[in-house]
């Protein structure tokens, strides 16, 4: 454990560094990420307002708390391995992540960790001007709220041990920015971004259930808002735990076929 | 003898690569009817390595030489045959053996490329798992080996090739491997660099007693560094034994230099003129001739000095390279 903890340490130091060189375009970045959502709720407040003031039990103040929990709990659980995993195949980067005696997988949780606690410092700050100007309500309980930080931390691994297990396909086809594509698309829909769940049509909600797409993003801000009770909080908490068991079965079948397929092909 | 640091045996590697001919037709056949071939990088290779020697891996372009260090370093699984480095099989690639072994290929680069040197360094101190004490020794000893002092403060991005190669170099060895492979650790530098990285490594194995696996299209890093080669050509062995051996087998002709004093003449009789310059001749003539022809020479002409020498080795080298007689 005193390796990991020092592994870590050295990693999230260096990918910390690194991420201060890139405080321009990581700003960029955050004011996408910010953007994305603030159009949602714009549209659907509009929406919300043409409807007499509310749509599916979200008024104009509901959606706004709606979104900007879920601006912060998007960016918090976001990746991007896919990406990362076609630059270092196409570059022959790869070769040196497998010549180290640590898995790759550290780098890569490091390294995101450390994104994450850089772009803090300005994602916060802008939610707070946007909480000012939209002057979100929602019903928040001591439980849930309580129960959120860990929601949002299981959230952050099943989707960081879903995209980190499908970038491998890189191995197959380097060009894996289709299967981004695709993954992206559905997650958009399924995660709660485009619209809140409860919004959906029923099959669509169900479908949401079924899959992973919704512990990655909608559960945790579900949660923290009081929009899912106790037993379904603690199901959901355990479907959570579930899905990264099942995340972490897919990748630990799958890492030594990928290496093994890289080592039969070279690069 | 102990036991060998390497031992390669029948080691082969094919790669399936896909056939397709240019044009929009033959793109269009492709996406019903997927073509492929085998292409035998590597074949049958046979060879090993002593504890603490520094050989020499020669060959054109796409000889195998980096298929066979991938295969060496872990980094590819060989379609036949076996080895061995430091007891383990590589391609299992067990953390012990990492430890144990480092890569350079050329300018690709471990670096990061956006913070200080000595951060990157820090970096794989963790990975590595040294200790404070002992990083601050192996990092103290390559910055005085390398003259690494003023670049280590540096981000990677503001350092010239030389001085990133350098760099590489230093972060590779690190965590002080046992066995070395490099590929081109001198490709793309000046030449003043290039010696200082050919004394750098020498400096290391006569240190450490490391053994070290180098590839090189510079003959003056092969000449510096290496008292045996390993010549593969097409992916099979063509050579292994000492770089004087090379010559001896190789090399069907010797360089005779005449000294004539007065203008030179024409010595064509006596073998192919390479090169006249006052009353110099240079002339390659076939090995087996060269006692007659410098006894022929002695006798007819007013010598005043007579060298017989093997062709430099680079030209032997480039010769076998391309498939010709060696000179």
């Amino acid at each position: 454990m005193s390796f990991l903890r020092d592994l870590y340490a050295a990693l999230i130091r260096i990918a910390l560094l690194v991420e201060m060189q890139y405080r321009a375009s990581n700003l960029i970045w955050l004011i996408g990420m910010v953007v994305e959502p603030l159009i949602y709720l714009v549209v659907w407040s509009a929406a919300a307002n043409a409807q007499g003031g509310t749509l599916g039990g979200f008024g104009p103040h509901e959606f706004a708390a709606y979104y900007l929990v879920l601006a912060a709990v998007n960016q918090i659980t976001s990746g991007w391995h896919m990406w990362e995993f076609q630059f270092r195949i196409e570059q022959g980067q790869f070769a040196f992540l497998l010549l180290r005696p640590v898995h790759p997988i550290h780098g890569d949780l490091a390294e995101n960790l450390a994104h994450k606690l850089a772009m803090q410092v300005a994602l916060l700050p802008a939610l707070g001007a946007l909480a000012l100007a939209f002057r979100p309500h929602a019903e928040l309980h001591a439980w849930s709220t309580a129960l959120f930080p860990l929601a949002l931390g299981l959230a952050f691994a099943v989707r960081f041990v879903f995209e980190w297990t499908l970038a491998l396909a890189c191995f197959w086809t380097t060009r894996i920015m289709a299967v981004n594509q695709a993954w992206f698309a559905v997650l958009f829909f399924l995660s709660g971004r485009v619209a809140p769940l409860a919004l959906l049509p029923a099959w669509l909600r169900a479908l949401a259930d079924a899959l992973p797409f919704r512990f990655m993003v909608s559960f945790p801000v579900e949660l923290l808002l009081g929009r899912v009770s106790q037993a379904e909080a603690l199901s959901g908490l355990a479907l959570q735990l579930g899905w990264i068991g099942a995340g972490s079965l897919m990748l630990w079948w799958l890492w030594p076929r990928a290496v093994a397929r890289f080592s039969s092909v070279g690069n | 003898m102990g036991r060998a640091a390497i031992t390669v045996e029948g080691l082969a590697k094919t790669y399936v690569v896909p056939v397709r001919e240019a044009g929009m037709g033959a793109a269009f056949r492709s996406l019903f009817q997927r073509r492929t071939r085998e292409v035998a990088a590597v074949d049958a290779l046979e060879f090993s390595l002593e504890p603490g020697e520094v050989v020499g891996f020669l060959g054109p372009n796409g000889a195998g030489k980096t298929t066979t260090l991938k295969m060496l370093s872990g980094l590819l699984h060989p379609t036949r045959g076996s080895a061995q480095v430091l007891g383990f099989v590589p391609w299992r690639r067990e953390h012990a053996f990492l430890r144990q072994i480092t890569l350079v290929m050329g300018q690709r680069n471990q670096l990061v490329w956006d913070i200080p040197v000595a951060d990157s360094l820090e970096r794989n101190r963790a990975i590595y798992r040294l200790d404070a004490a002992r990083f601050r020794r192996v990092k103290s000893q390559l910055t005085e080996l390398l003259e690494l002092g003023p670049l280590l403060e540096r981000p990677v991005r503001n350092l010239s090739l030389g001085e990133r190669m350098k760099c590489e170099l230093a972060i590779a060895l690190l965590h002080e491997p046992s066995v070395l492979f490099l590929d081109e650790p001198t490709i793309g530098v000046d030449v003043t660099m290039q010696r200082r990285i050919r004394e750098f490594v020498a400096a290391y194995n006569e240190r450490t007693g490391a053994t070290v696996l180098l590839t090189s299209h510079y003959m003056a890093d092969v000449l510096a560094l290496c008292r045996r080669v390993i010549v593969i050509h097409h992916g099979k062995l063509l050579f292994d034994g000492q770089l004087s051996a090379l010559v001896a087998s190789f090399a069907s002709h010797k360089t005779v230099s005449v000294e004539l004093g007065a203008a030179a003449r024409d010595l064509s009789s006596y073998g192919e003129v390479i090169s006249r310059e006052g009353g110099r001749v240079v002339l390659h003539v076939p090995k087996a001739d060269t006692p007659r022809v410098t006894a022929r020479l002695l006798a007819d002409l007013p010598v005043l000095d007579l060298v017989v020498e093997d062709p430099p080795i680079e030209e032997v080298i480039e010769r076998v390279f391309a498939g010709e007689p060696a000179p």
